[in-house]
């Protein structure tokens, strides 16, 4: 992979940055906050009532059940996802020709982030619905979509995805999994056993990567397998940690012929189908994350309202409140972020012509395009929904370590989601890599952004200054944190060139402020849009504005200790001063009243029993 | 058969402690609303008298609902809609024009227009719980009435309906037309059979949920929108509202020692034994 060669090339000083607000990736350099972001307060009637639905079918039909799920009593699962088929939720990403409902991606992650309190079907219904059903949608041909796509939709069949294998996870290329073309050319013979297959118990459709033999050389592809098909067997159910009401197996292949015409897209193009579904399936993670961690969150303001210690309840007390408002913050970044990548998705697909008949692949550019945004979805908010469901059991004391309280299942549910989907490691270093690349090719303007602000940097006077408005500190502390972590990357880059793909703990780091970045970004233009909506002094405006300014300080600070990190990995002596000197003139504090406005975040909260910031 | 059900939007009655409440009014700006539970439930037995239970997608009948309010409560029309009514009529006024002899009025000039079989209402409002429209609509029309109804049965021309009482059911023939309010057991399994509906079927305890194509297909049927003058009649509000005021936080509790605490406190403090 040689996506750094090249470098160097300069750019115009006259670059409008702000042409890249909709580029995937164009965060990084355009002004903060001034995206003309979506946030969760421009959904209209019609999306809120379908999350309403899917909330209502969790909290009365799947929440209840919970216990019986986890402990995989027989049929309660199936039989919950056939009530879902029935209302519909199975038909909110597929083609009104084939019985669907062809709804956006806004929808969708409100229905994950609807259905996310209960670990195991949410991991159920996503795989079907999701990485089972989507290959299908996107890739499939007319003839293959029409054989399975309304019987998947209509829970007749359930679908499920099969890429890792036992000794290939994060290196999901490397698959041993082989098709070979029978000599009648009529069929495709497939060996190989896949791994942790979620849905692999009951799947009747798996979607199988494999390398296709041509020859010397092994193709990457995806094949259209049934489960009737003789040679398939299923393995046992692994016994897991967390989602246990969930089905995961081997799916093992034993020279099964499977009809050439169940390949899936051409030959030697799996990895594009993997890596794009899994695209798609890092948004709902994400926002499945900040749906799990709003349930844990109200779990431990109603155990934290109704334990007594020392004669006061302990939601009185400043550590139990901090807890709350430090969750509360990471779960308003993590839901402006999400929501505001659906909205760049959304907008962009709304633009296609549902007739083209290319319509689906320049839908799954889009995807394509917003394959940053994605990684760093994946890795912020299940980071985030880890440090909140950790929190929330401490609220409850020993009695969150115990089976008998709901948080002890989250805390569990919550673990698999920094490691599937790509682990979060993979996905961080993604993220800095695509950035970069996205430069190389001319698709953003980062290296021009960096000289820019090396000319900024030499000259008193010529930095962003302080605007107004109650997010004036906030959107200053964004545009230098931009320049500074661009700044960074491109010197990483220009220093290392090629090699710094190995550099793993430099790209770790980067990747980390770079989605700080976007967080930052995310909720300085929300809580700005809150502000115009209902004036500086509205009650709400001020919770809006608290959650963005107590995220943006952990975040800022996040940024630059991050780059302290890499300046060090990547320099020393008089090099390491000069590369201090210049982020040290980036690094800008200001005041924030983190206790008063942890206080209001955490009285907000409290009062409304749970998080209640949005739909 | 042709049912009407009239609908009130009520505040959510999980967020009531959001409801700001000064001497002069009720401040609702912001609130989450719902429709008055008791409503769906009239909505459910509306939906299972004009269809067979084993073929709720397929409506054996109208099903039309309706209510008072500014233009925001369609959003609640449409909730019914997306379950299974066939259109909806709504009444514009504001909440603050209103009290029960007016919307009776009002309703009363819809049902005459409307013509149906019967008319379904909740036993009453969580909000004001004033539990009067229902029978003054019957009275307005000089209909018969069955309240409080716990089971529906469907016979030709006729629905046996039963309410509970102490020690039993009470059951009422009433004859088409006639108004009907719901109580809350309306919703249990056996409760409600149309004549279609095979007596051995047995409902899903509850109301039933909206599917999502029924939310879709809810934006295209029809609202209509009459005046208030037009259907009142003449009627104006007749109600007025002296006063508000917010239901005193409750004290916080105590806890005793032992029985021997907890009697002398009844007796001494409680007076109560």
């Amino acid at each position: 992979m040689a996506w750094l060669s090249g470098l160097g090339a300069k750019g115009s000083c006259m670059t409008d940055y702000d042409e890249h607000s909709t580029t995937g990736g164009g965060f990084a350099v355009t002004s903060a906050g001034r995206a003309g972001a979506f946030t969760p307060e421009q959904f209209g009637e019609e999306h809120l009532k379908y999350y309403q639905a899917a909330a209502e079918f969790s909290r009365n039909q799947v929440e209840p059940r919970a216990e019986d799920i986890d402990h995989k009593k027989p049929e309660v699962l199936r039989e919950l996802m056939q009530q879902a088929a029935d209302l519909g939720f199975f038909l909110v990403e597929v083609p009104e020709e084939y019985g669907g409902m062809a709804l956006d991606k806004a929808t969708s992650m409100l229905i994950a982030e609807a259905l996310s309190p209960v670990g195991s079907f949410a991991v159920t219904y996503g795989a079907h619905t999701g990485i089972g059903t989507l290959p299908l949608v996107y890739y499939g041909t007319g003839e293959q979509r029409s054989r399975y796509l309304e019987r998947l939709a209509s829970g007749e069949l359930m679908a499920s995805y099969c890429l890792s294998e036992p000794s290939s996870g994060s290196d999901a290329l490397a698959a041993k999994t082989t098709a070979t073309l029978s000599a009648d050319g009529k069929h495709y013979v497939l060996n190989g056993t896949k791994a942790w297959i979620t849905n692999g118990g009951f799947a009747d459709l798996y979607t199988v990567f494999a390398q296709l033999v041509d020859g010397d050389s092994l193709k990457f592809s995806a094949f259209l397998i049934e489960r009737k098909t003789p040679g398939v067997s299923i393995g046992k159910e692994e016994r897991k940690l967390g989602i246990r009401g969930s089905s995961t197996t081997l799916v093992i292949l034993d020279n099964v012929k499977v009809p050439v015409e169940n390949l899936l897209g051409e030959v030697g193009r799996g990895h594009k189908i993997a890596f794009n579904i899994l695209n798609i399936g890092r948004w709902k993670l994400g926002i499945g994350s900040v749906g799990a961690a709003k349930y844990a969150l109200g779990e431990g303001v109603r155990y934290a309202k109704e334990r007594v210690q020392f004669k006061r309840p302990i939601s009185e007390f400043g550590l139990i409140r901090q807890k709350i408002a430090t969750s509360a913050q990471l779960i308003y970044a993590g839901e402006s972020m999400a929501y505001r990548t659906a909205g760049l998705v959304d907008a962009a697909t709304a633009k296609l012509d549902k007739s083209d008949p290319e319509y689906f692949k320049k839908a799954i550019n889009i995807i394509e395009e917003y394959t940053i945004e994605a990684s760093i979805l994946k890795v912020f908010c299940s980071d985030a929904l880890a440090f909140v469901v950790d929190e929330m059991l401490q609220v409850h004391g020993g009695n969150g370590y115990t089976e008998d309280y709901t948080v002890e299942r989250l805390f569990r549910d919550a673990r698999i989601m920094r490691i599937f989907e790509g682990t979060n490691e993979v996905n961080r270093l993604l993220i800095p890599a695509t950035l970069l690349k996205r430069a190389l090719q001319g698709r953003l303007p980062l290296l021009e952004f960096a000289e820019q602000t090396k000319k900024e940097l030499s000259g008193p006077g010529r930095l962003p200054t302080r605007g107004t408005g109650p997010m004036a500190d906030e959107a200053r502390a964004s545009e230098l944190a931009k320049r500074a972590v661009v700044y960074c990357a491109s010197y990483a880059a220009t220093k290392y060139l090629d090699a710094l793909k190995n550099k793993q703990r430099v790209l770790g780091e980067l990747a980390d402020a770079i989605a700080h970045l976007y967080g930052m970004d995310s909720v300085i233009a929300r809580a700005e849009r809150i502000t115009q909506a209902h004036g500086e002094d509205d009650e709400l405006t001020k919770v809006h504005c608290a959650l963005a300014s107590l995220y943006c300080f952990e975040a800022r600070a996040s940024i630059f200790q991050s780059l302290q990190r890499i300046a060090m990995m990547i320099s020393e002596d008089d090099e390491l001063d000069l590369l201090y000197e210049r982020l040290g003139k980036l690094d800008q504090r200001y005041r924030v009243d983190v206790m008063g406005l942890q206080e209001r975040v955490a009285e907000y909260i409290l009062q409304n029993d749970g998080y209640k910031l949005s739909h | 058969m042709k049912i009407l059900v009239a609908l009130k939007r009520v505040a959510d009655p999980d967020n009531a402690n959001k409801v700001k409440v000064s001497p002069e009014k009720i401040d609702t700006t912001g609130l989450e609303w719902k429709i008055n539970p008791f409503d769906e439930y009239a909505l459910e037995a509306a939906l299972r008298l004009t269809e067979d239970g084993k073929k709720p997608k397929k409506r054996e009948g109208e099903v039309v609902v309706m209510t008072l309010g500014p233009k925001e409560v369609e959003t609640t029309l449409r909730s019914a809609l997306a379950t299974g009514a066939d259109r909806a009529i709504r009444i514009d006024c504001t909440d603050d024009e209103l009290d029960g002899r007016l919307v009776a009025n009002a309703l009363k000039t819809v049902i005459a227009e409307e013509k149906p079989d019967y008319v379904i209402f909740g036993k009453q409002a969580v909000d004001g719980d004033n539990n009067g429209v229902g029978q003054m609509v019957a009275e307005l029309l000089d209909w018969p009435m069955a309240t409080f109804a716990a089971t529906i049965q469907e016979e030709d021309g006729s629905l046996l309906v039963s309410r509970e009482v102490d020690g039993g059911m009470c059951t009422l023939r009433v004859k088409t037309p006639a108004v009907v309010t719901v109580d809350l057991r309306i919703v249990a399994p056996e409760s409600v059979y149309s004549k279609l509906t095979d007596k051995a079927h047995k409902y899903s305890d509850g109301v039933r949920f909206a599917a999502l194509p029924a939310i879709m297909k809810a934006k295209k049927k029809p609202i209509d929108v009459k005046a208030l003058a037009d259907t009142a009649g003449g009627v104006t509000i007749g109600s007025n509202y002296a006063n508000f005021e917010a239901p005193a936080a409750r004290a916080a509790g105590v806890k005793v020692e032992d029985v021997a605490a907890l009697v002398d406190k009844l007796a001494n403090e409680a007076k109560a034994i």
